[in-house]
């Protein structure tokens, strides 16, 4: 009882002190007075009043007491929180006697040191007095939940994944703009396009997914083949100008995309093996045998077309056209064959890229391509526009970014990262990594 | 039977909406870039969201009167042009569509995530801000109007205020671009090094030049979101695209083509969706359904602009010597 006594003594002090000045005050101006005395009226009170049932506790590690590790308490429809003062000590009043559970936040401890497994959470019930002691054991040690090397492994292996799977969509996107100097919009729905061909042939009509993946790819490199007979050629006839045949992309986007939605509706749907379980395990990192195989299936087909590039004829007059079309076609290239070349290409890539991206996801939906457009943009211009190889060194650091980011960026602003980088590069070096000063005029 | 009178009805009324007003005002801003100066600006949508944030979270957030709230709103788009524009103006037009669009996506994204909804209200957005602004209302409370166009005393409000504006800023527009400084940038567009050559700072123009198209679309922004709410899924590229067709259609190297663009677009829009809903219902396209009628609209408007850069680059209004893009 000692304590309480001092309590209320030292606010009759308190009091006295107060009266005279509010006496003298109200003599000079009766209006400053009121807010003065209210606030010191809940000071004074607060003690007093506060509940009457207490958990107490003394944080120290290694005989030392830990400063400003947050305790909560809840139970009872009551919760609340405290932190320890520079003695490590710790007190929290409760409404009613009962049984309550007390959590002492990790997070808040310094480095080193850690809660024994399983007790920052301990339950506590009043005895026969109103004072209760609760004690957490710290141990030296690291904790094991999230461990951070493992974790930078598995990001890692997802960000390559992801990276890939962009490089298949940037090269044909990079590609055409070197080629015909195109801002290709409409890029996002040739990606788009792989995935819903893989949903109508290998859902809808249920054939072999295996099949259903060559018809899509097929299919997508004969979108790329028709969207340049029917539409680019012509309108690079006509003399169109780089900046309106950007827009007419926009607009053939906008076009295309919202027919999916006509034809597909606005849901996401799965492909057959897209929800299989991850059962590869490769030290801490979980696999299933699909993030495997579209690794393998980037792999392969990214280095197939670097064969193509840079050993085939027909490769090596793509990458003279890509360079300089002029002096291309005056050394005898027949540019547009390799531009016809290009929308082959570069629409059986975006469509395979949809395949893996609709299985990286999960799921297929009529926008899934527009998702990740500036992704492929940004990935194209750190490469470098208009390279090959660029597009591909771009597209893994994007991919690795993003993944590696979700480490201290919230999940829902990954992506926030990586363009933040796309204006970063701009800033300090425009050209790209791999791309050559001149083209940026 | 298609009831005929309700569908014009309700197409006549977008001829005063806010919202044509707001687009209105959006195409402006991007003529002055687009148009005017040739500056290829995808993130109109960006700041048309720093508007209605800028507005309705220093009003909700932190209690601010209406006149700082906007200048609120108007400061943020500064600072975002000129973010935009540092790195991006003294390089190629795509390079500044590329960041412009990807800035827009930053900002949008930084708006629904989880991590800021005390201030955002992440995906499902704001509301509550319209009180300073309905207090300022000098009409009485009531109804007024005729046929169509007959709407409460708030409602007549915002179209006031949203079609004065575009009326002072279109007026605005014509002064500068008639002035010498209008002359520079339009000499920007055609011919940068030409300009250059006169001993002009091109680079300097060009930025004023996004500041200023740039607060034209923060102050349609903030006229977008007094009819509704603050929702941060509205500020999707699509909204840039939107405003480009609607500036491609008007013409853009013009000041009326906007304005009227910005009706036609509406009123199209919402006479086509108001026909077909209505079409489908009666039983007259018996293999669509009412969500895919819906649909139908956005690939149109993706084919108009097509089109339209295709066949009439210089739009309604333009003129056909005066392209914004002349390379």
């Amino acid at each position: 009882m000692e304590p309480t006594q001092t309590v209320a003594r030292r606010s009759r002090g308190r009091w006295l002190i107060l009266f005279g000045i509010l006496l003298s005050a109200l003599t000079l101006s009766g209006i400053a007075a009121s807010p003065a005395m209210a606030e010191a009226g809940s000071a004074a009170t607060t003690e007093a009043e506060e509940f009457e049932y207490f958990f107490v506790g003394n944080v120290t590690f290694d005989d030392k007491p830990l400063r400003g590790v947050e305790i909560s308490v809840e139970g009872n429809g009551y919760d609340a929180e405290t932190e320890t003062d520079a003695e490590g000590k710790w007190r929290l009043g409760v409404p009613e006697k009962g049984e309550y559970k007390l959590t002492l936040n990790e997070d808040t401890l310094p480095e080193g040191v850690v809660v024994k497994e399983g007790q920052s959470t301990v339950d506590a019930e009043f005895g026969l007095t109103k004072l209760k002691a609760v004690n957490f054991f710290l141990g030296e040690g690291q904790r094991t939940t999230t461990d951070i090397g493992a974790q930078v492994l598995i990001r890692v292996i997802n960000g390559l994944n992801f990276g890939l799977l962009l490089a298949l969509a940037a090269i044909g996107l990079s590609l055409i703009f070197g080629t015909t100097g195109l801002s290709n919009f409409a890029h996002a729905e040739m990606i788009t396009f792989g995935g819903l061909m893989v949903l109508t042939f290998g859902v809808d009509l249920a054939l072999p997914i295996w099949l259903a993946i060559i018809i899509a790819i097929v299919l997508s490199a004969a979108l790329g083949f028709t969207l340049d007979a029917t539409i680019w050629k012509p309108l690079r006839r006509r003399g169109v100008g780089l900046i309106p045949l950007m827009i007419v992309s926009i607009g053939l986007s906008l076009a295309l995309r919202y027919t999916y939605q006509f034809f597909y509706g606005g849901a996401t749907r799965q492909l057959p093996g897209a929800t299989i379980p991850s059962d590869i395990h490769l030290g801490p990192v979980t696999l299933s045998w699909i993030d495997v195989a579209s690794m393998a299936t980037s792999i392969v087909v990214l280095a197939a077309f670097a064969f193509f590039l840079l050993r085939t004829r027909i490769g090596k007059a793509t990458r003279a056209v890509s360079d300089n079309p002029s002096l291309a076609a005056a050394s005898g290239i027949d540019v547009d064959r390799v531009i016809r070349i290009v929308w082959i290409a570069g629409g059986a890539l975006a469509g395979l890229s949809g395949i893996l991206w609709a299985y990286f996801r999960p799921g297929v939906s009529w926008d899934m391509g527009f998702q990740i457009l500036l992704l492929v943009f940004a990935a194209v211009t750190l490469g470098g526009l208009g390279t090959a190889f660029g597009a591909l060194v771009g597209s893994i650091i994007v991919g690795l970014f993003i993944e590696l980011s979700t480490l201290w960026l919230p999940s829902d602003m990954k992506y926030v990262g990586a363009l933040i980088v796309l204006i970063l590069v701009l800033l300090f070096r425009p050209q790209g990594i791999l791309g050559r000063r001149e083209r940026i005029g | 039977m298609i009831d005929w009178i309700a569908i014009f009805s309700n197409a006549a009324q977008e001829l005063i909406s806010p919202t044509t007003a707001a687009y209105a005002l959006a195409a402006l801003g991007l003529a002055i870039h687009f148009g005017y100066t040739g500056l290829l600006n995808f993130g109109q949508a960006g700041f048309m969201a720093l508007g209605a944030y800028g507005f309705a979270i220093s009003t909700l957030s932190f209690g601010f009167p209406v006149w700082a709230s906007v200048l609120v709103g108007v400061g943020a788009s500064v600072i975002f042009a000129l973010i935009l524009g540092i790195p991006t103006l003294r390089l190629r037009a795509d390079y500044l569509a590329i960041v412009t669009i990807a800035a827009a996506e930053i900002l949008r994204l930084v708006f629904t995530t989880n991590t800021f909804d005390s201030l955002t209200g992440s995906a499902s957005g704001l509301q509550g801000y319209k009180g300073g602004f309905a207090d300022l209302n000098p009409i009485p409370p009531g109804t007024y109007g005729f046929g169509p166009f007959t709407y409460n005393a708030y409602d007549w409000w915002i179209r006031i205020v949203g079609w004065t504006l575009v009326i002072v800023f279109a007026l605005l527009t014509w002064l500068i671009i008639r002035s010498p400084w209008g002359r520079v940038i339009k000499g920007i567009r055609e011919d940068e090094d030409a300009v250059r050559a006169l001993g002009k700072n091109v680079y300097s123009y060009k930025m004023q030049s996004l500041i200023l198209g740039g607060v034209y679309g923060t102050l349609a922004g903030m006229i977008f979101v007094l009819p509704r709410a603050v929702v941060p899924a509205n500020y999707q590229t699509s909204l840039t695209f939107f405003i480009y067709a609607i500036l491609l259609l008007g013409g853009a190297a013009t000041i009326l083509g906007p304005i009227v663009g910005s009706m036609i677009f509406w009123v199209l829009l919402s006479f086509f969706s108001g026909f077909m809903a209505r079409a489908v219902e009666a039983g007259w396209f018996p293999f669509m359904t009412q969500v895919q009628a819906g649909q139908l609209r956005f690939i149109l408007v993706g084919i108009a602009i097509m089109l339209i850069v295709v066949f009439r680059p210089q739009g309604i209004f333009g003129n056909k010597k005066e392209l914004a893009f002349v390379k």
